[in-house]
């Protein structure tokens, strides 16, 4: 790894973007810096044997021009809402579509902040349940998936469910458990493109 | 490594995972994991580190859970707990994982949901193991054992126990005095643990295979008849009119009178950790600690850790050399610590940190030296260190104000070295040195204390005029002395906190007396009362059990932490239960006991002579020093004849090579997954 200069160096690391404490997420994207040139694969391999049982390392391109960040225009999530009937998820996001702004709260380190969690929101879908069975689940469980542009302050998954609130009262009696299942350039079509292909030159690297 | 890798995000909080767990038939895990993005830091209780092991349940004949009673951010960096967790995965056949003490917040909601207290590694319930070994670096941790113990399920009282409980062992500096957790524990080891969890072992293992015969008693018998395993329920107490013990008693007739501690001779051979452990969540030591040699035979009479791990025993050169290189591999750190009692003591430091820091110049690498001698060899190790451009912090430890006191207590340091060494520092750089000292001695007057003042005075007077140069400072940090049993002053009494909190005031008055002088001295300091219930637990007995129960019972929990201590609540539940025994928190602190008086850990073994701690005890009286065994000769204090044991110290006359640098990629061997 790379170090900083300085009296205290700090390995070189940039995360994108990074999920919110007590999500999950099957797509989060860091920046590193080498000291020297590495095969990408072995690379990959490397960290993947240090860090814990699922936190995988799945590919490692060579950064080309620009930063990661950049790339990361807006991420797809799935939020399942154990004990909410999809019936009155799907009137709540009935709601939140048909208005312009929905304004929510939420504590930042800068203090209480208040902002529109909907303009941001670029589709809100309920889907199916028996579409995802992700794990057993015994209770009705209501998804939710959203597309959400990258802004700042960031909006996230979190700030939308207060916007259900505020639109339509909706309060989950459980916890939801949010997946964060991709993020990356935003193509024309609206869908979600790798942010690390414009570092593949066409060739897969690292074995996905 | 380090706090970088904080801000990882929590992937493997919820929902599915691309590389699901493995399945563990008792696992807590699905119960858990609702309950953890309701509390703070959730990715303490996730696991997994590196440097973690997972076994097998199923194919595992004797399973242990290791804890130590702080929060993972304290726990997990514990050297004791990483040694021993390691030995004993070592083993085939036996398993071990790790459990730290949970915050309030995820207490409360474990209650809420019947999560019982579980491991880390496999989230299984502590109550599912055999072995439940705790580790007491701090009495201050007792509360902690009491939550653990009950979240588990597990009878808070020993004697409730059944076949089906493990086993609760409590090890560390504490155990050496378990008697305030006796009635909570089935038994204590005392000393080194890495051939003492191996002898435990074989026993569970073969009384187990033989299909638990006699049941919990007769595996309890068969550990006290080691003679190196304390079973406080085989022992009776009694109790003179006046309150004090009258004696300790085996209740039945096999089991030993006096019970000893271990001693692993050779470190050479148990040269742990070897993986170490890297946390996921920041700890309070991010590092890989290597012992260079344990026990320490300066004599500092306060000191319990240099009287309980005696003879002195060193690592040698090669080994540790050895270590750090396979350590640091292993884990990625990027700082070394050369831990000891008094590393600069070490026969071959010098050769020891030129060798190391020769091998990790041009690297991340730094090396760090916890020393407290006050003397120039001191400064000559750091500045080796400091080769790779990094300066590690230097403290000196006069520990006492007054050329009196420091008589008292045998630190043998004059104020003249003191004040040489500091500007010798300073002359070499050092923009900064903290001093520490203690407060509450025995015979300790204010005028003693008081001289630190006139001694920070003088060394940043002393430092100013070397360097001509204002930009120096000095912190003056300073402890609260409590007497801890198998010390000379295991029977001194101690002072009052309002008696330490007024020296205080009036050593701040002195220090910023002179306000040019001041300025360039830092002031930290402990309150007195903490360090009254840490006396309190210390030097306790079988009574003071009831007052932790009651502490714990009215909420008490995380004691070593200034925000969650509450001295009212261990004075109210003194209050409480005491005066039906004939006593009080005064009797237990702050009085003096006499030569013939019995003390509750007489029937613990630590090798030292009683006969040698009073007479000890009367030298500090008289102001009389005591030199140290390792460069003079023997002063009987008995250790060695008592455990057979021997001092170990080189040179060896090895010296350390040059290492090959290792470039690229490097994968870790036994890394999981």
């Amino acid at each position: 790894m790379a170090y900083s200069q300085g009296f205290t160096p700090h390995p070189k690391i940039s995360y994108a973007s990074a999920a919110p404490t007590g999500v999950a997420s099957e797509a989060e994207y860091l920046e590193i810096g080498l000291r020297e040139s590495v095969d990408p694969a072995a690379l990959r391999a490397a960290l993947d044997a240090a860090l814990s049982p699922g936190l995988d390392v799945l590919d490692a391109v060579v950064a080309t021009d620009g930063s990661l960040v950049d790339r990361i225009e807006a991420a797809h999530w799935r939020i399942e809402l154990p004990e909410v009937d999809p019936d009155v998820l799907r009137a709540a996001v009935a709601a939140f579509t048909a208005a312009d702004e929905v304004f929510v709260e939420r504590m930042t380190k800068q203090g209480r902040r208040t902002f529109d969690a909907r303009a941001a929101v670029i589709d809100i879908n309920v889907i199916m349940s028996d579409e995802t069975p992700s794990e057993a689940v015994a209770v009705p469980c209501a998804i939710l998936e959203l597309v959400v542009r990258q802004v700042t302050p960031a909006v996230r998954p979190d700030d939308v469910l207060s916007g259900l609130r505020v639109v339509a009262d909706l309060e989950p009696p459980v916890s939801p458990r949010v997946t964060r299942l991709a993020q990356g350039t935003l193509t024309a079509q609206g869908a979600i493109a790798d942010p690390l292909d414009a570092g593949r030159d066409g060739a897969v690297i690292g074995g996905r | 490594m380090g706090s970088s890798s904080l801000r990882v995000p929590l992937g493997i909080m919820s929902a599915p995972s691309t590389t699901p767990r493995s399945a563990v038939a008792n696992s807590v895990w699905p119960r858990l994991e609702p309950l953890l993005p309701q509390v703070a830091k959730p990715i303490q209780y996730v696991g997994g580190e590196l440097g973690a092991v997972a076994k097998d349940w199923d194919t595992a004949a004797v399973r242990w859970a290791l804890m130590y009673p702080d929060a993972y951010e304290v726990g997990l960096p514990n050297q004791g707990v990483q040694i021993l967790y390691e030995v004993l995965n070592e083993q085939p056949d036996v398993l071990a994982e790790r459990t730290y003490a949970v915050w309030p917040d995820l207490e409360r909601l474990m209650r809420a949901h019947q999560v019982p207290q579980f491991t880390i590694d496999a989230h299984r319930p502590v109550r599912d193991f055999d072995v439940f070994g705790v580790s007491f670096a701090t009495e201050l941790g007792y509360t902690n054992l009491l939550t653990a113990i009950d979240l588990a399920g597990i009878p808070l009282l020993a004697a409730d126990r059944g076949d089906a409980d493990p086993v609760v062992v409590a090890g560390g500096h504490a155990a050496f005095n378990p008697e305030p957790i006796a009635a909570f524990v089935d038994a204590a080891v005392l000393g080194d643990g890495e051939e003492a969890v191996l002898e435990i072992t074989t026993i569970v293992r073969e009384w187990k295979a033989e299909g638990s015969p006699g049941g919990r008693d007769e595996l309890l018998l068969r550990l006290a008849r080691t003679e190196s395993v304390y079973v406080p329920r085989f022992y009776d107490v009694d109790y003179l009119p006046d309150g004090r013990i009258q004696r300790v008693v085996p209740n039945r007739p096999d089991v030993p009178f006096r019970v000893h501690k271990r001693t692993t001779m050779d470190l050479d051979a148990w040269p742990y950790p070897k993986k170490p452990l890297v946390p996921l969540a920041e700890t309070v030591h991010e590092r890989y600690a290597v012992e260079i040699f344990r026990g320490c035979t300066r004599g500092c009479r306060f000191c319990q850790a240099g009287m309980i791990t005696r003879p002195v025993r060193e690592r040698s050169i090669t080994t540790v050399g050895q270590m750090v290189r396979e350590g640091l591999e292993f884990s990625g750190f990027h700082e070394v610590g050369l831990l000891s009692l008094s590393s600069a003591d070490h026969s071959e430091i010098g050769d020891m940190c030129s060798g190391l820091a020769q091998q990790y110049e041009g690297t991340n690498v730094s090396l760090s030296l916890p020393s407290t001698r006050v003397d120039a060899f001191n400064i000559d190790l750091a500045q080796e260190l400091a080769r790779n451009g990094r300066r590690t912090g230097l403290t000196f430890a006069p520990e006492g104000g007054s050329e009196r006191i420091r008589k008292v207590i045998n630190k043998m340091v004059s104020k003249e070295d003191l004040i040489r060494t500091v500007v010798t520092a300073y002359t070499n750089g050092w923009r900064q040195v903290k001093l520490y000292f203690m407060c509450g001695l025995p015979t300790e007057t204010d005028e003693d204390v008081l001289e630190i003042a006139a001694m920070a005075h003088e060394v940043i007077r002393a430092g100013r005029a070397a360097t001509g140069s204002r930009d120096i400072r000095c912190t003056v940090s300073i402890g609260g002395f409590v007497p801890k049993p198998h010390t000379p002053f295991q029977w001194a009494a101690m002072a009052r906190p309002e008696v330490i909190d007024n020296r205080l005031r009036l050593l701040k008055q002195a220090v910023n007396a002179d306000r040019s002088l001041g300025r360039a001295i830092g002031f930290r300091y402990h309150d007195g009362e903490p360090s009254l219930i840490e006396g309190l637990l210390s030097r306790g007995d079988r009574r003071v059990g009831a007052v932790i129960r009651r502490v714990w019972e009215n909420g008490g929990r995380f004691d070593g932490w200034s925000e969650h201590f509450s001295y009212q609540r261990w004075v109210e539940a003194a209050a409480e239960v005491l005066p039906d025994f004939g006593v009080d928190l005064d009797w237990y602190t702050t009085r003096e006991r006499d030569e013939l008086e019995v003390l509750p850990w007489d029937h613990l073994d630590s090798g030292l002579d009683k006969d040698w701690l009073w007479q000890d005890w009367q030298d500090a009286l008289g102001e009389y020093e005591q030199d140290d065994c390792r460069w003079t000769p023997c002063f009987d204090c008995g250790v060695c004849p008592a455990m057979d044991t021997e001092i170990q110290i080189g040179p060896t006359g090895r010296k350390l090579l040059p290492l090959t640098p290792v470039n690229g990629l490097r994968v870790p061997s036994d890394a999981q997954q």
